[in-house]
């Protein structure tokens, strides 16, 4: 059995957000690149899987559509233990753009289980995985909570209101998943990384495909007001503050 | 010049920093207090490979280059400086050696577990009445033909209780003085030595800094590391590149203080403002900025010429004695931005100045690598 986590490129999560061109495209002059979290998670669960030796998944692949500044992430997802990269250059606009492009190389390279984060940490479209399904008319669950393997099943359990949902699906499949698919995203170790240098990063062309979105303008959401600290004696004072100033009660 | 690092270095200093805010982090004050052997984290610190990064892929190591150990060691020191020195030790003090002068049987057998870091290794130098004056060594390998036989006590070992390995500086010909020391390597359980209790210290408290004791200690002749004699010139190579590790440590301890120390400046507020933008806390952190990067070029620099296979004694030197004196000024600023809460345990600026002293010690005080530098300026 192949997996294949699709990765997103993201500004680390303490970037100071800054926008250029009249606030149309997003600074990333001095930003750190990190693989989004949920992705990170993802190829981590991946992983587990892989080792062990309980189900037959025997290679573990990340996809990325993106530009050359998203190498050094992809690197480190081969350092984590992900067996080949693949980089689609191309600089996506949209969701459906992704999803069209991580399709069509599915269509020429099938994989069994197809990883998406639920979200990604910069623009938070949620859509990726869910349209990778429907593009490839491939099982698709969302809100991903657990992956195991049985046999040829997959089952997974999906968060939903007020409890969780048990789901046994074939293969192909498409999880869109999120927080608890695994504890934490692994630590590149040395070794890992010096292992890293000799795994394929195979980077291809895009696809011809219509960009469907285009951004008008970024706006940075207004300043967070000053903290104010109650002593943890003087209640009623908090209880005050909420009714009468921030009138949330 | 190229002050660019690769991606592969920023690969490795990103890992340790994560490791260090994940795994070290938390805890880390109690075992300060308690005095407390970092066992699950020395365990996790052999997983990811750090306790032998700087050894070749060949014997189970890393094989990482220089400069990376020092971003490694400046993010794991940031945090916990009693973790960073079990590293440093191993890396540069122990498996360098070694590796650099060790027989093959010897690598097979001591160094590839350290490398991997199932086992610890520990150097033995320093003496009750042999500190700064290394050549004073009163332990002795006595040559009984197929072996030696080992007496006397070694001092402040860090590693001592933790290590299966030692690296042991011993007299053999007293009358060829520094020339008749031999460097041994020995199983830490052999019979006749005797470790003594950890000692209970100022700072870096949580890694085990013991005395050692030999009596009538066998040691196969196949043990000594390089020639005959050959003992203080190892163990004084061992301490050039053990400065880098120092060095590096002593400036992850400063700036790891002035991130704390420039975070609570941006919050906290006095006379209707955040402290920082009061000039006389401003000019601190400004300076504190400045000494830290002069400090991270010198470690650099060293890491750099070692990378080259040029000789860096010098430079390593200058990185120890720039960082160490640097972390101790630093530290003591950071606990002076805290003010009373500096003072406390839980803000971990209090840690980090009792830890910076030790950087001044350890390794050559800061007067020994004065007298390093100035012999340096004759040459």
């Amino acid at each position: 059995m192949k997996i294949l986590v699709c990765t997103s490129n993201v500004p680390d999560t303490t970037t100071k957000v800054k926008f250029k061109e009249d606030n149309t495209l997003f600074d990333d002059s001095g930003v750190q690149w990190i693989i989004n979290p949920w992705d990170e998670l993802a190829l981590t669960r991946a992983l587990e899987l892989k080792e062990d030796a309980g189900n037959s998944v025997d290679e573990v692949s990340v996809i990325n559509v993106g530009g050359a500044q998203t190498d050094a992430t992809l690197r480190k997802a081969l350092a984590i233990g992900a067996d080949k990269a693949f980089r689609i250059d191309a600089c996506a606009a949209d969701a459906y753009y992704v999803a069209g492009q991580i399709a069509a190389y599915l269509k020429e390279n099938p994989f069994d289980i197809v990883f998406s984060g639920i979200e990604s940490s910069d623009y938070n479209g949620s859509s990726v995985g869910a349209m990778i399904a429907e593009f490839m008319n491939y099982s698709g669950v969302s809100s991903v909570t657990s992956v195991n393997i049985e046999g040829d099943d997959v089952i997974l359990y999906r968060a939903i209101p007020g409890g969780k949902q048990k789901i046994k699906a074939g293969v192909p499949l498409v999880a869109v998943v999120q927080k608890g698919i695994a504890k934490e995203p692994r630590i590149p170790a040395m070794r890992g990384i010096m292992m890293a240098r000799k795994k394929p990063l195979e980077v291809m062309p895009a696809k011809e495909m219509e960009m469907l979105t285009k951004s008008v303008k970024f706006e940075l959401p207004k300043a967070k007001g000053a903290c104010k600290m109650i002593d943890a004696g003087h209640v009623e004072q908090l209880v005050e503050l909420l009714k009468n100033e921030a009138k949330v009660l | 010049m190229n002050f660019e690092f690769t991606e592969e270095q920023l690969m490795i200093r990103d890992a340790a920093r994560d490791f260090a805010q994940r795994e070290l982090l938390p805890g880390v004050i109690e075992r300060d207090e308690k005095s407390e052997y970092p066992t699950e984290q020395v365990k996790r610190l052999a997983d990811l490979g750090f306790l032998g990064m700087l050894v070749g892929l060949e014997y189970d190591g890393g094989g990482m280059d220089t400069i990376s150990y020092v971003l490694a060691m400046e993010e794991i020191s940031k945090v916990d400086s009693s973790v960073s020195v079990i590293m440093s030790v191993n890396n540069s003090l122990v498996c360098w050696g070694v590796e650099k002068y060790g027989t093959e049987a010897q690598k097979q057998k001591f160094l590839k577990p350290m490398a991997r870091g199932e086992k610890i290794g520990a150097f033995l130098l320093s003496e009750p009445e042999a500190g700064s004056d290394a050549t004073s060594q009163r332990t002795t390998a006595v040559d009984m033909g197929d072996h030696y036989l080992i007496n006397g006590t070694k001092n402040w070992i860090t590693n001592g209780k933790s290590a299966s390995t030692y690296i042991v500086m011993a007299q053999t010909h007293p009358e060829l003085k520094h020339k008749g020391i031999n460097a041994l390597l020995i199983d830490s359980k052999s019979e006749g030595i005797t470790v003594g209790p950890h000692e209970n210290k100022m700072g870096m408290r949580a890694s085990d800094t013991c005395s050692v004791m030999f009596n009538n200690v066998k040691v196969p002749k196949e043990n000594r590391l390089g020639e005959e004699g050959f003992g203080f010139k190892l163990a004084m190579q061992s301490l050039e590149g053990g400065r880098i590790g120092i060095a590096s440590q002593a400036l992850g301890i400063a700036s790891g203080a002035y991130e704390l120390a420039l975070k609570y400046a941006q919050e906290r507020k006095a006379f209707g403002k955040e402290i920082i933008h009061h000039q006389a806390i401003a000019f601190k952190l400004a300076d504190m900025a400045v000494e830290i990067e002069a400090a991270r070029f010198f470690c650099l620099k060293a890491a750099w010429l070692k990378d080259q296979g040029k000789p860096y004694g010098q430079a390593s030197a200058m990185a120890k004695l720039y960082a160490a004196e640097t972390a101790m000024k630093v530290t003591t600023e950071a606990v002076q931005i805290h003010g009373g809460y500096g003072y406390v345990k839980e803000y971990h600026v209090e840690r980090l100045m009792r830890d910076a002293k030790l950087t001044q010690i350890y390794e050559g005080t800061s007067e020994i690598q004065k007298i390093v530098i100035s012999r340096g300026l004759m040459d």
